[in-house]
């Protein structure tokens, strides 16, 4: 028998006991629909994580914070001893104490082989924003770090330059008296910070542009401003502190080589370790977050996939009730000189095209469904969360899916295939 | 005779099961048939002349003797080979007429091609030769199913001829339609012997139908005990 008659005989054979198959299929097909859901919602995540990556920070970029002299014991009730060069990090029950950088150690950090550039990370905390029409209101604002981009919804980046720059996150717009994105840029804001001598000290800026409020946006709801801003600020900020008070950073950003492998990143992370320093990069800081995500759908994935074992059943049921009401036909077919190899092909075909039935049905409603879902959710629930597409599709995951289910099938179809195909032709034909 | 026989049957001894349990179902066979003959194996149930057929078709292996098909003994056939030659040589008529109901008559009639692996316009084409040789062709179309008795045998003919075999095993040919209808069907198959020389093998308990065969072999508890030519032969 030819392998397109073989094909050809075992589609048609499918359709012979029709609700039969049907059943099967559609068992079938809310595995297929469960597991591209969710291996979408998956991807939908994943994808905007990507996307804003760029706004956390460049991948050759390591956040580095010095490591306390003495590792305190969170856990002890004992009186701690003061550091002088402590910072508090992070805010509520997460707070850690680093130890802050002198320019001693950014001097020190840049003699670490493997690394390229080392710049401070400057922290300014202004009391408030406001415009002439409106208003103050409290805002953050970060500077931004060599690789960071913004989402921006109108205007430009910030740039390099003298001008005093910053962008102001979507929120910002209508409280602060602009009837749209557009109509913001170019205006001028101005910025109240507080010196060491509690004496309030002013700053005009111009807005450049206006930025989305991602997920992982520079300075997640606050503004970001450009270098001269920021240093404008701290250098208000600063007022009345001798410059060894004012030259203390809670960490700094250290740049490598941007082919850097896995091995000299890790390799880097150990010579800062030696020196007392901790390397964070971008990954790390993701990798917790993609760690829990890739964990919730590997969970969903999971119980798609004991759905789909279900169905698996479900084809050895079927199947095994096909060999046995075509006993007979098996037997003739045999004795007409059909190879057993080839009465295993007509079933376990017949099998894997069940699999291929459910799956590509499950596969298409699943995502015509995501994607009505999806752009019914942007609409709605997850509004503040621009140019997140809840559940998204790739094709070769879809097609990883389709294979699978079809290898599911496959298998499931092979114990009644090799049923079939060990027949004896006398005993079948006898079979009444 | 020098005649090579196209089947011989050499001393072939089946039996089932092991120890006590053991059943001869055929005790030391042996006959030849010729090229063109018509032979009836006849025997009441149980006498093991079903077990006699299937192992001269090959279907099923002797536990002692040989099966030689013109002069060729086929227990060096193996797998792939042996099922080419059963294909090529064989055809067969059973009582269940073993159609597949809800598949066409012209694509019951041409599996034994499609195994074969026949390009599937050659297979109409011969397929639709054996229907009309049978007066079957304006059925081609029609389910298996809905035929009657006497057609649904026609077809199983048409399928047995259709691969143009050189023997023929029929298995209670007539067993399941009424004396009319089983006439036509017994005049069928002997009219193919006569045109075409095909070799015609019956196993039967109906003894006219017998009678109407060059030889009689008559099987009684797994052993030949009687051999009758037919005068006229």
């Amino acid at each position: 028998m030819k392998t397109t008659d073989l094909i050809g005989t075992a589609v048609s054979n499918t359709f012979r006991s029709k609700t039969r198959t049907l059943l099967t299929v559609l068992a079938i097909f809310v595995g297929a629909f469960t597991l591209t859901l969710t291996s979408g919602l998956g991807t939908g995540i994943n994808a905007y994580i990507d996307d804003t990556l760029a706004g956390i920070g460049a991948s050759d970029i390591m956040t580095v914070t010095k490591n306390a002299d003495t590792a305190t014991d969170p856990t002890s009730t004992e009186p701690e001893k003061y550091d002088p060069d402590a910072v508090q990090s992070g805010v509520g029950p997460a707070t850690t104490t680093v130890t802050a950088l002198t320019p001693d150690d950014i001097d020190e950090l840049a003699t670490i082989d493997g690394v390229l550039e080392v710049t401070p990370v400057i922290s300014v905390t202004p009391d408030y924003i406001e415009t002439e029409s409106s208003d103050p209101y409290v805002v953050s604002i970060a500077g931004v770090m060599e690789g960071q981009s913004a989402q921006l919804a109108a205007g430009s980046m910030i740039d390099d330059g003298d001008d005093l720059e910053l962008l102001l996150p979507t929120s910002y717009v209508d409280v602060l008296g602009f009837s749209s994105a557009e109509d913001a840029v170019g205006a001028t804001v101005t910025i109240a910070i507080t010196d060491n001598e509690r004496e309030q000290h002013l700053i005009d800026a111009t807005i450049v542009g206006v930025a989305d409020e991602t997920l992982a946006s520079p300075a997640g709801a606050g503004a970001v401003a450009n270098d001269a801003l920021t240093d404008a600020l701290f250098d208000a900020q600063s007022t009345g502190l001798t410059d060894e008070e004012a030259d203390r950073y809670a960490q700094a950003t250290v740049r490598f080589a941007d082919d850097a492998t896995d091995d000299e990143i890790a390799d880097l992370k150990q010579n800062l370790e030696d020196a007392g320093y901790t390397g964070t990069t971008v990954e790390d800081q993701l990798g917790a977050f993609t760690a829990v995500i890739d964990g919730i759908v590997f969970v969903l994935n999971a119980f798609a996939i004991i759905a789909l074992l279900a169905a698996a059943f479900g084809i050895v049921n079927t199947l095994l009730m096909s060999v046995q009401e075509r006993t007979r036909e098996i037997g003739l077919m045999k004795a007409m000189g059909l190879g057993s190899g080839k009465v295993f092909g007509l079933f376990s075909l017949e099998a894997t095209f069940i699999g291929f039935l459910g799956s590509a049905i499950g596969v298409v409603l699943a995502m015509l469904a995501g994607t009505a879902l999806s752009s019914a959710l942007s609409g709605s629930l997850l509004a503040d969360l621009p140019g997140l597409t809840l559940i998204a599709f790739d094709p070769a995951s879809i097609a990883v899916i389709i294979l699978a289910v079809m290898a599911i099938a496959f298998l499931a179809g092979t114990l009644p295939a090799a049923r079939a195909a060990r027949a004896d032709p006398v005993s079948s034909l006898r079979y009444e | 005779m020098t005649r090579t026989p196209v089947l011989a049957a050499r001393d072939l001894r089946r039996s089932y099961g092991r120890g006590q349990n053991s059943f001869d179902a055929l005790r030391g066979v042996s006959f030849e048939i010729f090229e063109g003959e018509t032979v009836a194996i006849v025997g009441k149930s149980g006498s093991g002349k079903s077990t006699l057929m299937h192992v001269l078709a090959l279907m099923d292996e002797p536990t002692s003797g040989t099966v030689e098909l013109s002069g060729t003994d086929t227990r060096r056939l193996r797998g792939r080979v042996l099922n080419k030659v059963r294909n090529r040589t064989f055809g067969f008529v059973f009582q269940q007429f073993f159609l597949t109901p809800k598949a066409t008559v012209l694509d019951n009639v041409t599996l034994p091609l499609t195994i074969a692996g026949v390009p599937r316009s050659e297979r109409r084409a011969r397929g639709m030769a054996a229907l009309a040789q049978l007066e079957l062709a304006d059925k081609a179309r029609s389910k298996a199913n809905d035929l009657s008795g006497g057609q649904k045998q026609r077809v199983v003919i048409a399928r047995a001829l259709v691969n143009q075999p050189r023997i023929i095993f029929a298995d209670e040919p007539t067993g399941n339609l009424d004396s009319t209808t089983g006439a036509i069907v017994e005049d069928i198959l002997f009219q193919l012997n006569r045109e075409t020389g095909i070799t015609l093998v019956i196993v039967t308990h109906d003894e006219t139908l017998a009678a109407r065969c060059d030889r009689r072999l008559v099987i009684r508890d797994g052993e030949l005990v009687d051999e009758t030519r037919r005068a006229a032969a």
